[in-house]
């Protein structure tokens, strides 16, 4: 059938924008779910390959600390693979050029090539020597500050000042994700790992034959849960603070939740395109079709049958769905390699596998496809069931109605033009509910993407300043007498310094547990401060135990339940402590006590782990230097760059991925925009061409066209606005993580961004209608019937 | 030179008995046939005249198993028509019925050429589409569209795209409507040409008398019925005819 196809591509050809436009908009659809699940898989393959090559571990646990000898009891213990001992340190470093400390987590090695478990990856140089002060360096760190081997800097070793010297660069699976215990975003300038023959430790912290860490491996078939309980017993004599899966290493559980959030995005926002897509693709094609109903009773006149017709037709839509599957699919694999290279940035692999799950694909291919052909063929069926006398006859005047105005009587008042549209909208409702709709829908995709902005700033504001008010907080690794919080208030530059004290616990409530930080808080302390679900702050209660939010749903406790709570530090005890209140956390799992009634729970006298502190800004140097001179200290965390890592990690990160999205939203609000237009002028130019040709002016002709559409775009312009809050309620919901939520935070100024881009949209749209209004042939138009 | 009703020998194509054809506007119910007995024979050619509304388009839609009836049958020849299945009514359609309509109905994005192979495409025993247009005098026109075509020529078109299927009947509906005399005489000697070519039973609506003295017969239509029957003595060439 030449002559068909030769027709079906010169219409193809005369629609070519709007073919365009909904091919783009199925082309999003496809780009995300590819984009998506191209990065989530690439990444979860990427991730096992290395685990499995260099050997992570299965199980970590914390001491004080054990003798060498007990190693092969925990390797005895059933279920257990392997067991690896080491010392963990963490470091204060001075960083020549850095202007505040450094973090650095010191790490004992084994021999080269003896590791049974957390193997490292050399990238560069090679192993230290012991005695030398000689040490590899995580390849984070030495990218920061442009080190390679032989590059130096001063660590605060057991006390002393030491001059370190960098033998090589290293990756490790223990570390694709570095992150400074207690940040949110890595700070690479300022946290890193060193790496340390195991014998020039033991002889650092007098640690000789003996482990302050230990991480093993499970036999196929075991039980974490068990072998978990058997260590912890094994350890508690040496102070054991709890053993834990990967889910609760920090690297792991940072990668496991970008992945859970990837496939939130994978499995969520496609089915939004490509239902927004395929209810496009269903009003544009159908309506389409609609406009070719002469020409459908003139093929059947001519003998050809329902079925030929009907994939004449479907042909036309095919090839358009292809063409956006063409686009989706291109795009989409652009942008997943774009997606996984930055998170070869943001995580530390040392090779990257790109991998397309082809059933990803072809899924998604023949839910466009279906989408497609479902719009298409009730259309087709429709225009077919008309016997072709019916169907050829020059549709009937549309029998208009008295407009709703006109009957309460205020039409006088409309011109005339106006009331046309109304008319117009009153004769075709679902025409006009259906443009509203689709308008409405890229509407709310488009507040939905600007939402993420406001979550990451709600998320800092609620984190750094409103729950957190400290600008550093001193960690001492280990509870010391309450005097020290003293000393670190006498420090130059330091304002406040309020004392804080934590505590490793497993808390128990019903069948569910988890391990968490115990905070103990001081009355009458500013620093931390509590604000509860509905925003209200309040003090620290002087009996009971304050939950998280997310701890509270996840332990499934709240405010007067008992729960039970293992400590995992000092005595050991096991208790049991009311829920007094709840307050809402967007970062992490953490539990908080009244410090004294945090004493009596573990019966201890006071002691502190560390100190918040507020710092004269004018003197913030003087207070880095003297932290970089200040052995005793342990860790410090500092709010200000902290900030600023986590906007420049996400301003890269995030920024790349939604202005993905953002173009997605607008394309398709485009779309369906000038789709809506362009179908209102074909159904419509007979009539507007006769109003022409009785004198009205283009400007008259015009208005009657678009300003309907801007009637259906205004109409449009609340509900999208509520379904971009539903949306984001739903996307704040399905990317809760035990690390960090996503706060459900829609500013004005998003709507207002998100409805300026619906507009503009609609202003392209009416733009590139109306030059064609001004074209619109008045001969051509009343002469021909089509 | 011949008398159509002294040829009982000539087979009827078209016959139907008591048709009726009924249009439900909601409340309103429009009689568009009132019970038609009419029979058609071959290659003849008839011409329907009657005001607008009488109905005419009704039948000969209905002939040509574009539309069916409320009531009544239609035969042509053997076959009920009537109780044909659509998959039959369009095997009737491509394989033995020609259309021409008022308004042309061409297809916009096709060529002359192309809009006819439209129809050769799926015909058993066709023309080629420039033999069909050469004998419209359309060679010049081959590869024009529609809107690059007078009124004329693309009514030309139709038709060279209604017989180049070599149709047992040809239905025209009001095939001069839109044109003026001169072309219009043009494409009546195309019609005629055709019946006298191919023997095409040719049906022909107006509402022009002139245009009757063509036929063989001409039936008047009133309010959906027949309200009268001629027969020409003599049938006159289409390019005699002036109006
Ligand atoms: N599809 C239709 N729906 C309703 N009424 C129709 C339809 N087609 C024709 N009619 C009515 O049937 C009557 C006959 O129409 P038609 O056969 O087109 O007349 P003619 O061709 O003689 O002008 C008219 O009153 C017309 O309004
Ligand atoms: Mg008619």
């Amino acid at each position: 059938m030449k002559a068909l196809d030769a027709k079906l591509f010169r219409d193809l050809w005369r629609i070519r924008l709007q073919a365009l436009a909904i091919a783009l908009v199925i082309g999003c659809g496809v780009a995300v779910v590819i984009m998506s699940f191209g990065a989530m898989r690439s990444l979860s393959e990427t991730r096992d390959a290395y685990y499995d090559r260099y050997r992570f571990a299965d199980v970590f646990a914390k001491l004080k600390r054990a003798p060498l000898t007990l190693v092969d009891d925990i390797s005895a213990l059933p279920g257990v693979a392997r067991a690896e001992p080491r010392i963990v340190h963490y470091v204060t470093l001075d960083i020549p050029g850095l202007d505040r400390p450094a973090v650095g987590e010191l790490v004992s090695l084994a021999e080269e090539g003896k590791a049974a478990l957390n193997a490292i990856l050399l990238k560069e140089g090679r192993y230290p020597r012991p005695g030398h002060g000689e040490v590899i360096v995580s390849e984070n760190l030495a990218e920061a500050h442009g080190w390679h081997p032989g590059a130096a800097f001063q660590g605060i070793l057991n006390g002393r000042k030491r001059t370190l010297v960098v033998s090589g660069i290293a990756q490790s699976p223990e570390f694709v994700y570095i992150l400074d215990p207690g940040q949110l975003v890595p700070d690479n300038k300022t946290f890193g790992i060193l790496w340390m023959p195991r014998e020039e430790l033991e002889a650092t912290f007098d640690l000789d034959g003996a482990f302050n860490q230990i991480s093993v491996t499970l036999m196929r078939g075991a039980s974490e849960p068990d072998v978990i309980e058997r260590m912890d017993n094994l350890l508690a004599p040496y102070g054991g603070t709890g053993a834990y899966g990967r889910d609760e290493q920090l690297s792991h559980a940072f990668l496991d939740q970008e992945l859970q959030q990837l496939r939130t995005i994978a499995t969520l926002i496609p089915p939004i395109f490509l239902g927004v897509a395929s209810f496009l693709i269903n009003i544009i094609l159908s309506r389409l079709v609609e406009t070719e109903r002469e020409q459908i009773g003139l093929l059947k006149a001519f003998g050809y049958g329902a079925g030929e017709v009907g994939w004449h037709y479907l042909k036309f839509a095919l090839v358009i769905v292809i063409g956006g599957l063409a686009i989706g699919a291109a795009v989409g694999l652009w942008m997943g390699v774009q997606m996984t290279t930055l998170y070869q940035q943001y995580f530390r692999f040392p090779f990257l596998y790109y991998r397309i799950d082809p059933f990803v694909l072809l899924a998604s291919f023949a839910v466009s496809l279906a989408a497609g052909m479902l719009g298409t063929i009730g259309a087709v069926r429709a225009a077919t069931r008309l016997s072709p006398a019916v169907a050829m006859a020059p549709a009937p005047p549309a029998t208009y109605r008295r407009s709703l105005f006109e009957f309460i009587g205020v039409a006088q008042w409309i011109p005339a033009q106006t009331q046309m549209i109304i008319r117009h909208i009153e004769r075709w409702p679902l025409r006009a509910l259906t443009t509203s709709l689709g308008v409405a829908l890229s509407g709310g995709l488009l507040v939905m993407t600007f939402y993420f902005f406001d979550a990451i700033d709600e998320l800092i504001d609620s984190y750094y300043f409103r729950s957190n008010r400290q600008d550093a907080t001193v960690d001492f690794l280990e509870p010391l007498d309450p005097r020290a919080v003293g000393e670190v208030g006498r420090m130059p530059g330091v304002r406040l310094a309020e004392p804080l004290r934590e505590v490793p616990v497993r808390l128990h409530f019903e069948h569910r547990e988890k391990l968490v930080r115990i905070y103990g808080i001081l009355p009458n302390t500013t620093l931390k401060r509590f604000i509860d679900v509905d925003g209200k702050s309040f003090d620290v209660p002087p009996e009971g135990i304050v939950l998280g939010d997310h701890l509270s749903r996840t332990l499934g406790a709240q405010v007067g339940n008992t729960i039970r709570t293992d400590i995992l530090e000092g005595r050991r005890g096991v208790g049991e402590v009311r829920v007094a209140a709840i307050v809402r956390e967007n970062v992490g799992l953490s539990a908080y006590m009244e410090a004294d009634a945090l004493n009596r729970l573990i019966g201890e006298g006071p002691a502190v782990t560390g100190a918040q502190i507020m710092i004269d800004p004018t003197q913030t140097s003087a207070f880095y230097g003297t932290l970089k001179e200040t052995p005793a200290t342990g860790m410090v965390m500092l709010r200000e760059p902290a900030i600023a890592s986590f906007r420049d990690t996400l301003a890269k990160n995030m920024l790349v991925v939604i202005s993905f999205y953002v173009v997605f939203g607008v394309t398709i609000t485009f779309g369906v925009v000038y789709n809506a237009a362009r179908i209102m002028l074909s159904e419509r130019a007979r009539e507007l061409a006769s109003l022409r040709v009785l004198g009205f002016t283009r400007g008259d002709v015009a208005y009657i066209l678009l300003g309907e559409l801007a009637l259906l775009v205004a109409v449009a312009l609340l509900p999208a606005c509520a379904l971009g809050y539903l949306l984001s309620w739903v996307m704040s919901h399905a990317m809760d993580t035990d690390l960090f939520r996503i706060p459900l935070v829609v500013r004005p100024s998003t709507y207002a961004t998100g409805v300026v881009i619906l507009i503009l949209s609609a202003a392209a749209s009416a733009l590139a209608v109306a030059w064609r209004v001004n074209r619109l042939d008045l001969i051509a138009v009343l002469k021909t019937r089509d | 030179m011949r008398e159509a009703n002294k040829a009982p020998d000539r087979r009827a194509i078209f016959r139907t008995e008591g048709l009726t054809k009924v249009y439900q506007l909601g409340e309103i119910a429009v009689q568009a046939l009132q019970g038609i007995d009419l029979v058609i024979a071959e290659s003849e050619i008839l011409v329907l005249l009657g005001p607008s509304g009488s109905g005419k388009s009704t039948l000969l839609n209905i002939l040509g198993g574009l539309d069916r009836p409320t009531a009544g049958r239609v035969f042509f020849k053997e076959h009920d028509l009537t109780r044909a299945s659509d998959r039959e009514l369009t095997q009737f359609r491509r394989a033995s019925v020609g259309f021409i309509f008022q308004f042309y109905n061409l297809v916009p994005s096709l060529t002359a050429r192309e809009n006819v192979a439209l129809v050769t495409e799926i015909a058993r025993d066709p023309m080629r589409p420039e033999e069909a247009l050469d004998m419209v005098g359309l060679t010049p026109r081959l590869d024009h569209f529609p809107a690059q075509l007078s009124g004329g020529e693309q009514q030309r078109v139709a038709i060279a795209r209604a017989i180049a299927k070599r149709p047992e009947v040809l239905l025209c509906d009001e095939p001069t409507g839109a044109l003026d005399s001169k072309t219009g005489s043009l494409v009546l000697e195309a019609i005629a040409k055709v019946n006298e070519d191919l023997k095409t039973t040719t049906a022909i609506i107006t509402h022009n008398a002139v245009i009757a003295e063509m036929a063989d017969r001409v039936i008047s239509f009133g309010d959906g019925r027949i309200v009268g029957e001629q027969r020409n003595p003599r049938r006159r060439a289409a390019s005699e005819l002036t109006w």
